[in-house]
């Protein structure tokens, strides 16, 4: 017991939990722009692993990680293009568009990534995103080393949160972006685009998905696999849920997640507790559950969630 | 009313746009089914070849098998085909499309769908299958092989033991599958027998693919305390070379990844299976087997990578030890036991 303790009150355990975090934290902020515009966006397991597949290649190719990121970007804000055309003007179903968009963004992936880099043995790699200690901040004894020695993107992820939070409250179109979301036919008849801020949130979901992935094969990684997501686009989706479509709250539920998922891996490793390893496996699913089923109880989604808007029709 | 006639029409519009868009993505998937599975239709006389995996080809396991056939290809003049990611509910009918298109040896990878292949084989008793299964063959045309390279771990093992300063030395594996489980005792049985202070830590991912994930779980053993690790999966030689420890790598010989962390690993080589069961079929004379033993050290269907840099770096004491007891194994003198139960950490 003693052996976990020092564990998990060592500064690599908090470390860890953050970088396993930041790429919850990314996709599940894109997730719930979309969300709190009123778009569910299932493509996200295929916008992440499609965008860790370009945003990898290019930096392969150029040599650049940052333009590798940029790629990333531009691939999410592509797909989530189309994830609006789809749900947005065609007003389709967002469940069967969000799979459709994920099947064909997973696919996209595989199939670019064997005309370009055929069938290696070994994936190929690629000198990946160092951490970068901060002056001053890194040296605060405890704090430094957990929080400002790490990689560039995961003090984006961090500022992120407060940012989303702000955007969403107090500036002007995160009201429109909320309204759409709630009651589209008064954001309509105010004079707001329902159609375009739907879009713009759609397009805002998939590049911040695009950073997740970025961050996955760029940085946590130093190369691309398609086992690459494994999931995690789906785990965001709940973790929209567990943080009440709150910036905040769902951020501390990647946090959460990735806390359990930290200590699961180090109760693996020090053969304190001898059960099944598959109990290790599920403890951040399962908890995840327990902790949504008790925080959501009052959770309230969007009102116009899954319903497309189309004027002069109610 | 009128909305309801909208509503309607829109509907109609909505699902011929639908019809355009599913037309596509069809083009689409053929186009992806022809780029990988297309091969020429030419040469009565060669034996055609076709391997279904159920993961993409750089699965480490689907790997050792694709890199013998592509050998066989070019060396035993056989047509070769293949279509990876076919997932179990696919799995038989690309069995059956290759058994009616004149294939006359099928390879595969049976674990996700192993009903399904045997059921499908039983359909077309003039074609050879040879799958990658955990338990028998079956007459009289399916034949069974694995990665029965447990030898050459007990070896890494051995050099892991004498390596470690701090006499921890982990695993970071997939599941506790028998292929998986048999290897990483193996490796802490060769650790245990040469330094009896070792203590063996196993980490699983819950996957095969999911290297992120193997990278943490390598780090958080590297605080417990590793200092030689046994990545049977991507991404653990990363953090060991990230963290300064020393890794034994897995299947294939992947010390270009960090040439200073790994030392050697086992590696499986897939060619003397895929050699006796190409001259089988050639010859008529294939029957359903155990290919097993072709993956043993004996037949050189499993070996220790070789040490690269380490070279010169390992003590010459260690490397004598190692050079004696592969001997030993290829004479028939040494048995590395098969210990398939769950590995658990101490």
């Amino acid at each position: 017991m003693d052996e976990i303790l020092a564990q998990v009150f060592q500064i690599g355990f908090f470390a860890a939990m953050i970088r396993i975090a930041t790429p919850l934290i990314f996709a599940t902020l894109g997730e719930l722009f979309a969300e709190r515009a009123g778009v569910l966006n299932l493509g996200i397991e295929g916008i992440m692993l499609l965008s860790a597949m370009l945003g990898f290649s290019a930096a392969y190719f150029s040599g650049s990680l940052w333009l590798g990121v940029l790629v990333a970007i531009a691939a999410g804000v592509l797909a989530g293009l189309l994830m609006a055309g789809l749900t947005v003007t065609l007003g389709l179903s967002q469940h069967v568009s969000g799979i459709g968009v994920t099947m064909l963004c997973s696919g996209l992936a595989f199939f670019l990534y064997r005309l370009i880099f055929g069938q290696p043995s070994t994936p190929p790699n690629i000198r990946a995103f160092e951490t970068v200690a901060l002056p001053w901040l890194s040296s605060i004894p405890g704090l430094g080393p957990v929080l400002f020695d790490q990689h560039a993107l995961v003090y984006a992820a961090l500022i992120l949160v407060p940012v989303a939070a702000f955007v969403l409250r107090r500036t002007p179109w995160g009201l429109a972006l909320r309204t759409v979301g709630e009651n589209p036919h008064a954001a309509d008849s105010a004079g707001v685009s329902v159609a375009a801020t739907r879009y713009q949130a759609l397009m805002l979901s998939g590049a911040l998905m695009g950073v997740a992935g970025a961050f996955l094969s760029m940085a946590q990684f130093n190369a691309f696999t398609f086992g690459v997501i494994s999931g995690r686009g789906w785990v965001c989706i709940a973790l929209v849920v567990f943080g009440q479509w709150n910036p905040w709250r769902s951020a501390a539920g990647a946090l959460l997640f990735a806390l359990i998922d930290t200590l699961q891996l180090r109760l693996q490793a020090s053969g304190v507790v001898n059960v099944p390893y598959q109990v290790f496996l599920m403890m951040p699913f399962v908890l995840t559950i327990v902790g949504m089923a008790l925080v959501s109880r009052n959770a309230r989604a969007p009102a116009a969630l899954l319903m497309p808007y189309r004027k002069e029709e109610r | 009313m009128v909305s309801h006639k909208t509503k309607g029409s829109h509907i109609a519009s909505a699902i011929a746009r639908v019809a355009k868009v599913s037309a596509l993505a069809g083009i689409f998937a053929l186009a992806i089914f022809a780029a990988v599975s297309a091969g020429p239709a030419s040469a009565a006389e060669k034996l055609k070849v076709a391997a279904v995996f159920e993961t993409p080809i750089e699965e480490p396991w689907v790997n050792q098998i694709h890199v013998a056939l592509l050998k066989a290809k070019a060396e035993l003049g056989i047509e070769y085909v293949w279509s990876e990611s076919v997932k179990s509910a696919d799995f038989g009918r690309v069995m059956r499309d290759y058994a009616e298109g004149g294939y006359g040896l099928i390879v595969g990878d049976a674990f996700g769908a192993e009903r399904i292949a045997r059921r499908v084989a039983k359909d077309y008793p003039k074609v050879a299958f040879v799958f990658g299964s955990g338990i028998g063959p079956a007459e009289p045309n399916f034949a069974v092989f694995d990665n029965w390279i447990h030898e050459p771990a007990y070896l890494s093992g051995m050099i892991a033991g004498k390596m470690t300063k701090k006499n921890v030395v982990g695993v970071v594996a997939a599941m506790a599958i028998p292929e998986v489980s048999r290897l990483s005792n193996a490796f802490c049985a060769g650790a245990k027998e040469v330094n009896d202070k070792v203590k063996c830590k196993f980490s699983f991912i819950g996957s095969f693919f999911d290297p992120p994930k193997a990278k943490e779980a390598a780090l958080a053993q590297i605080e417990a305390g590793v200092d030689v690790i046994y990545a049977e999966r991507f991404g653990v030689v990363e953090a060991a070379a990230e963290k300064g420890v020393l890794a034994i790598s897995n299947m294939s010989d992947q010390s270009s990844l960090a040439p200073d962390t790994v030392i050697t690993g086992p590696v499986w080589d897939m060619w003397p299976t895929i050699k006796y069961a190409v001259a089988m079929v050639q010859s008529g004379v294939f029957t359903a087997q155990d290919l097993g033993g072709f993956s043993y050290m004996g037949k050189g269907g499993s070996y220790l990578a070789p040490y690269h840099a380490w070279d010169s770096k390992l003590p010459a004491d260690v490397k004598k030890m190692v050079a004696d007891r592969t001997q030993e194994i290829l004479d028939g003198t040494f048995r590395v036991d098969v210990d398939e139960s769950t590995p658990q950490s101490e």
